[in-house]
């Protein structure tokens, strides 16, 4: 079976940190193209069976990321122009005259060359790209979380035209900035209904903290040291006095970025229950029952 | 000596494909507590028929044992039968609509609450894999946020092999739980 080489959906159903958690943890490589949502006037059903939204239907394309191994590298809005000349102009590394001159004589000048002559000319350097580039980049991925029905697709395999200036940017951060953005208490009662799990690292942590990879706050770190793998998410709040919707806040970031994960409680032992699974009569059935049930399936 | 039987549950979201499943590997005909969908409603647009209580599949095994399968209505207001039919199942399979991102949070809520009925070994069948919208399964994992330790499982409801390998790897989970 071939695999698709989409992923489609809405922000409504899968939020722009779900996606990047995704990329992220699955390393993909490819765009995320997301659409204005244009009303069919038909309408959808929810999983529930009972809950319908209007039906949305791909419109102009609004917005583009594209990641290269799980970094984010470039991302670009319709709405705005995304010339070098004016990223930097953006960025303050250009003024408004240079801007112009700059737009007037070489409109079409692709980024690298133009990158290469403003340094050569010695207008900017090219730490002063990368971070202007850098920083447009994360200003609109910042922007798509408040963006929150819009249709999507997701083409594996599809990278930025090659003139474009592409910034490797580690995903961890970029989530954790943008719930610390993102102050909608419901996506987070949602999210970590449960306050009394405890939190573990997942394996290798060294890696995921290793220094300079990862940009904690105070607040982040005082978390993280009194995550055991015992300690739950409530005692973690109280030790560190903070609120529950403000430990909801940090574990949601930390646990979308793959820097830590919830620990749940162990499945009640199935012998001390009042009744045990597996026969509609009661009792458990023995490893001889199982064994005729999957020589028969396979012999269907 | 009376005969044994045993039931596994088949559940998931709205229209994720629970009765094909049962369809596909059931000896008898489902029977099925299924009701037209109104037509000119949406609804008939997704399907025609849904499940209103509950489908019955089985499978005889021998003289002395009967394997039911039980699928659940995938409409909320039929919850309350979700607790009746977990009672005293052996494990269970979530239904998951791989082309259906809008269901995604609703199969995962269904997978929470079956497992906090009993805790009976689970996997989860991302079905619909034959179909070009199709979100694979290893990305399904990611975004229903499924633990590496629980099989999800591609499948394709009508066809019959599918389902064979569904409800084999979930006896084996059975089996490595028994073993622990």
């Amino acid at each position: 079976m071939a695999r698709p080489r989409q992923l489609k959906g809405t922000l409504q159903d899968l939020h722009t940190t779900q996606l990047l958690h995704l990329i992220n943890l699955a390393k993909k490589t490819g765009t995320l193209h997301i659409y204005e949502g244009v009303p069919t006037g038909r309408e959808v059903i929810m999983g529930d069976g009972e809950t319908r939204r209007p039906e949305l239907q791909i419109g102009e394309e609004r917005a583009r990321v594209a990641f290269r191994e799980g970094k984010l590298i470039y991302a670009r809005l319709a709405s705005q122009s995304d010339h070098l000349a004016t990223v930097l102009h953006r960025a303050g590394k250009l003024n408004d005259v240079q801007h112009n001159i700059i737009l007037n004589k070489a409109p079409r000048a692709s980024d690298k060359a133009l990158a290469l002559l403003l340094i050569n000319a010695n207008y900017v350097s090219q730490a002063d790209i990368i971070q202007s580039v850098q920083r447009y980049t994360l200003e609109i991925v910042y922007d798509l979380a408040n963006w929150t029905k819009e249709p999507f697709i997701f083409e594996e395999g599809e990278q930025p035209p090659p003139d474009k200036i592409t910034v490797p940017i580690d995903l961890e951060n970029v989530i954790i900035e943008m719930i610390r953005r993102d102050s909608r208490d419901k996506m987070l009662l949602e999210a970590l209904p449960n306050l009394d799990f405890a939190l573990r690292f997942p394996e290798s942590p060294a890696e995921k903290f290793a220094k300079g990879k990862v940009q904690l706050s105070v607040d982040e770190w005082r978390v993280v040291s009194f995550i055991n793998g015992r300690n739950t998410i409530r005692q973690i709040a109280k030790a560190c006095n903070m609120t529950e919707m403000g430990i909801r806040q940090i574990v949601y970031g930390l646990l979308s970025a793959g820097l830590v994960e919830l620990v749940k409680p162990t499945a009640p032992d199935a012998s001390k229950l009042g009744r045990r699974p597996g026969q509609v009569g009661g009792n458990m059935p023995q490893r001889p029952v199982i064994d005729k049930l999957i020589n028969r399936i396979k012999s269907l | 000596m009376a005969v044994q039987t045993v039931k596994m549950v088949i559940t998931g979201p709205y229209a994720s494909g629970k009765t094909e499943f049962i369809r596909s590997i059931s000896e008898i005909d489902v029977v099925s507590t299924d009701t037209k969908v109104s037509e000119g409603t949406y609804e008939a647009t997704v399907k025609d028929q849904t499940t209103v209580a509950m489908d019955f599949g089985r499978i005889t095994i021998d003289d002395d044992l009967v394997l039911y399968l039980f699928g659940t209505p995938g409409q909320r207001r039929f919850d309350f039968m979700w607790e009746i039919l977990a009672e005293g199942m052996l494990g269970f399979v979530v239904m998951v609509d791989s082309t259906k991102p809008e269901t995604f949070r609703e199969a995962k809520s269904i997978l929470e609450t079956f497992r906090a009925y009993a805790p009976t070994p689970y996997v989860v069948a991302a079905n619909k894999q034959d179909l070009e919208d199709a979100w694979p399964a290893e990305d399904l994992r990611i975004a229903l946020r499924i633990d590496d330790n629980v099989k999800l499982l591609p499948c394709v409801a009508k066809d019959k092999e599918k389902v064979k390998v569904v409800l084999l790897e979930l006896l084996y989970s059975i089996l490595e739980e028994m073993d622990n």
